[in-house]
């Protein structure tokens, strides 16, 4: 009879903490809610639907994958806390891009620093509202619109909020198309908005395109030593990819290397969904910060070409400077979108484009910069 | 003004600053990288 009671109070502890936890249930249906994104919605699948799994599995209670000798927790350790997987998914990315257009119209470059501008501006913000300076930081970076590099800072800086920042960072990336035309049209004319751009690229040779990862990191390393874990995986890929000699290495890089790190990156990370972390006041303020971010980046890189245009004789369509954030390559298409909506006739998207890759090496520039002057 | 503000309004100068000094640098190494390796020949 005793066995049947120690028994039937085994198979009901879960069910029991389950109920005296509620804060579990409300977490698993976050859970859900992060795959029907994935799933239904196709919204960064490769991350969300791990981490949507993973929300549940670690909050089960009782739940052997979390603490010392669970396999999330061993992940998380191994893969986040010493900064590799971000890293390593920089090289798949870096294998991805493409700097051709960026480097046969350089000057659209500068797009990408002033669309880093959300970043900053809410850094500020969040010192106002009282977070910690580290804490403020990593909620800053969400802005960086670079889920990596948003992991990497808010690891580095040992901030408390790394599950809302991943998801703030993977969710409104894909919410780019919505969030951006908003921010658009709220800062430009109609007019402002059918200006057409001649596109006269330089010619780009193989061999410029190889030195090019090289100096990259010789100057962000020279000027801004702490982003070098981020510039220097970055271009590695890169490297593959132009060299000519590593199109395997490079294929492997964009397809096996970044699929197997998004899954462990994404379940491990669920560590940091369960829900006595999650579930706090702070992380509703974290995730709208976020959105603030990106609308501000979005706002900074649309003003500066503004700006720019009170200068010059052949006017830039100011929605070019909106595609300087890192989110490649949605945030061209958007701006390609918007054009042709006022003008059918109005093709911007290379000059766009341009702008979205300067912006990949914008923010990890910018990840490096804000580690290096605070830690 | 708070300890943390003030960090934050430096960071805004220096660290978007700084982000402006490192593109005009890759701005200016791109157009040299591009006038010294100009494409020659079928690789234009």
């Amino acid at each position: 009879m005793e066995i049947l009671t120690t028994a039937a109070d085994v198979l009901t502890a879960g069910v029991i903490a389950l109920a005296a936890e509620p804060g579990r249930i409300v977490m698993m249906l976050i859970g859900c809610i992060l795959m029907y994104l994935g799933i239904k919605k196709q919204y960064e699948p490769t991350l969300l639907v791990p981490m949507g799994l993973g929300t549940i599995l670690v909050n089960i209670p009782f739940s052997g994958v979390i603490g010392e000798t669970g396999p999330f927790q061993i992940l998380f350790d191994m893969g986040i806390e010493t900064e590799l997987f971000p890293l390593l998914l920089f090289i798949g990315i870096g294998a991805m891009i493409d700097f051709g257009p960026l480097l046969s119209s350089p000057f659209l470059l500068i797009f990408g620093a002033a669309a880093q501008f959300g970043i900053f501006f809410v850094i500020i913000v969040a010192t106002l509202l009282g977070f910690d300076m580290a804490d403020a930081a990593s909620t800053g970076i969400i802005a960086a619109a670079d889920g990596p590099t948003s992991i990497f800072v808010a690891n580095s800086l040992g901030s408390k909020y790394m599950g809302a920042i991943m998801v703030a960072a993977y969710s409104y990336m894909a919410l780019v198309p919505i969030i951006q035309p908003i921010a658009i049209k709220l800062c430009t004319t109609k007019k402002e908005r059918r200006i057409r751009m001649s596109y006269n690229p330089l010619a780009v040779s193989k061999t410029a395109k190889i030195l090019f990862p090289i100096i990259i990191c010789i100057i962000a390393g020279l000027i801004a030593p702490a982003s070098l874990p981020l510039v220097g995986f970055l271009m590695f890929g890169n490297l593959l990819r132009e060299c000519g000699v590593l199109d395997s290495l490079s294929k492997s890089a964009q397809n096996e290397l970044v699929n197997l790190i998004s899954i462990l990156l994404g379940l491990c990370v669920s560590v940091k969904m369960e829900y006595s972390e999650f579930l706090q006041f702070d992380t509703l303020i974290v995730m709208a910060l976020g959105l603030v971010g990106f609308v501000m980046d979005t706002v900074g890189g649309v003003m500066f070409a503004k700006l720019l245009n009170l200068f010059r004789k052949e006017k830039i369509n100011p929605m070019v400077g909106a595609a300087g954030i890192s989110a490649f390559p949605m945030s061209s298409r958007v701006v390609q979108r918007l054009a042709t909506e006022e003008d059918p006739q109005n093709f911007i998207l290379m000059q766009a484009s341009a702008a979205n890759v300067a912006g990949q090496i914008a923010s990890v520039v910018a990840g490096g910069l804000v580690l290096g002057l605070l830690m | 003004m708070s300890e943390n503000l003030m960090i934050a309004f430096e960071l805004l100068g220096v660290g978007w600053g700084g982000i402006f000094v490192v593109m005009i640098i890759i701005y200016l190494v791109s157009l040299a990288l591009s006038k010294i390796f100009a494409p020659r020949g079928p690789e234009a």
